[in-house]
């Protein structure tokens, strides 16, 4: 036995607080880890997401000891060193109750977004080869493996500051189909990420690239769609 | 911010970093050889190249700075697009004013 960890957990809704436990501390134990056992054997009223356990469906992300995180990855080793815990819903969304969040803002902005793939083929063609090495393809590349935690949108300034900014994991969805080959969004969706609360609302902070539990950057994805929309708006294919 | 108000703040600050550059310069210059305020204003006296300048400088400045107060008054302290626009063009042409004025100051008063 490791000892026992001092466990603050968010209880009740927007107006709730925060509640100690002791949990026992274990080897390799995640932060997952420790919302279950306080479920399992304390109080089985506590709320919370999950599902896959291993870092793939990415809903168990909440706030712990300050920062978003995806829960079932992360060791309660790398961040308790001082064997407390303060685990929270995410930020920057609606607490439905305790640590569970109501994600419906952040996949209206998806959606706001045009996050959606617009086919260029129907069945009957073949199917188009894109080669994995061509410089569009490195960019999807380099930015595709979202698995849609809500970590970058909890951890975004300008969403804090800005209720109406699409939001890091939404323009980073438009920049991966801006640069799929088969898409047919192009304009339309320069143009939906172009508005007010758009990619050009982005301070920069970084703090979704440096959280982002997949190791992506969403940073440089904006980044890339202000230099796209920016050349677009001079040559009038997008209006303001 | 749109696109539309990104690239007037992107497009001005590309102007006003050389001008910038150029402005401490010449404080420096204007400082450290001992001239005079008569001495200044007797070269700046109707010269078309500094009331160009300055013109630049005041029209750069103002519409850069207006649309930063615009983003800050939104962000910071939640008020609608419309509001905040009105705030900012209001601040925008009172920036215009002064810097004009002290333009005029300088070149043809």
């Amino acid at each position: 036995m490791l000892g026992d960890l001092s466990v603050s957990l968010w209880r009740g809704g927007e107006d709730g607080r925060y509640e100690t436990y002791n949990v026992p501390q274990r080897a390799s134990q995640t932060v997952l880890d420790v919302v279950t056992f306080v479920q399992r054997h304390i109080d089985p009223t506590l709320s919370y997401r999950f599902a896959c356990r291993v870092g793939v469906c990415g809903s168990c992300a909440m706030t712990v000891n300050g920062r978003p995180r995806w829960t079932c990855r992360t060791h309660v080793a790398k961040v308790a060193g001082s064997g407390r815990l303060e685990i929270g819903p995410l930020e920057n969304l609606p607490v439905i109750k305790d640590l569970t969040t109501d994600m419906q803002p952040f996949f209206e902005k998806w959606q706001q977004a045009q996050g959606v793939f617009a086919p260029t083929k129907t069945r009957h063609d073949e199917i188009e080869q894109i080669r994995p090495d061509s410089p569009a393809r490195r960019l999807v590349d380099a930015a595709i493996e979202c698995i849609n935690c809500g970590v970058c949108y909890a951890a975004c300034d300008t969403v804090r500051w800005n209720a109406d900014y699409l939001g890091p994991a939404a323009l980073t969805r438009a920049w991966t189909l801006d640069n799929d080959e088969r898409d047919a969004g192009g304009t339309a969706r320069l143009q939906a990420v172009s508005a007010a609360g758009g990619c050009h609302a982005c301070h920069s902070h970084q703090s979704c690239q440096e959280l982002c539990p997949q190791a992506l950057n969403p940073t440089a994805a904006i980044a890339g769609l202000k230099r796209r929309t920016t050349a677009a708006y001079l040559k009038g294919e997008i209006k303001a | 911010m749109n696109v539309r108000l990104y690239v007037w703040q992107r497009a001005t600050a590309a102007l006003i970093a050389p001008l910038v550059l150029v402005h401490i310069a010449v404080i420096f210059y204007a400082t450290r050889s001992g001239m005079t305020a008569a001495d200044i204003l007797s070269r700046t006296h109707n010269s078309i190249v500094w009331a160009s300048y300055y013109g630049l400088f005041v029209a750069a400045a103002s519409i850069h700075a207006s649309i930063g107060v615009r983003n800050v008054l939104t962000e910071w302290v939640s008020l609608h697009d419309r509001r905040a626009g009105l705030f900012a063009i209001v601040f925008g042409l009172l920036l215009a004013a002064l810097g004009v004025r002290a333009v005029y100051a300088v070149v043809l008063s």
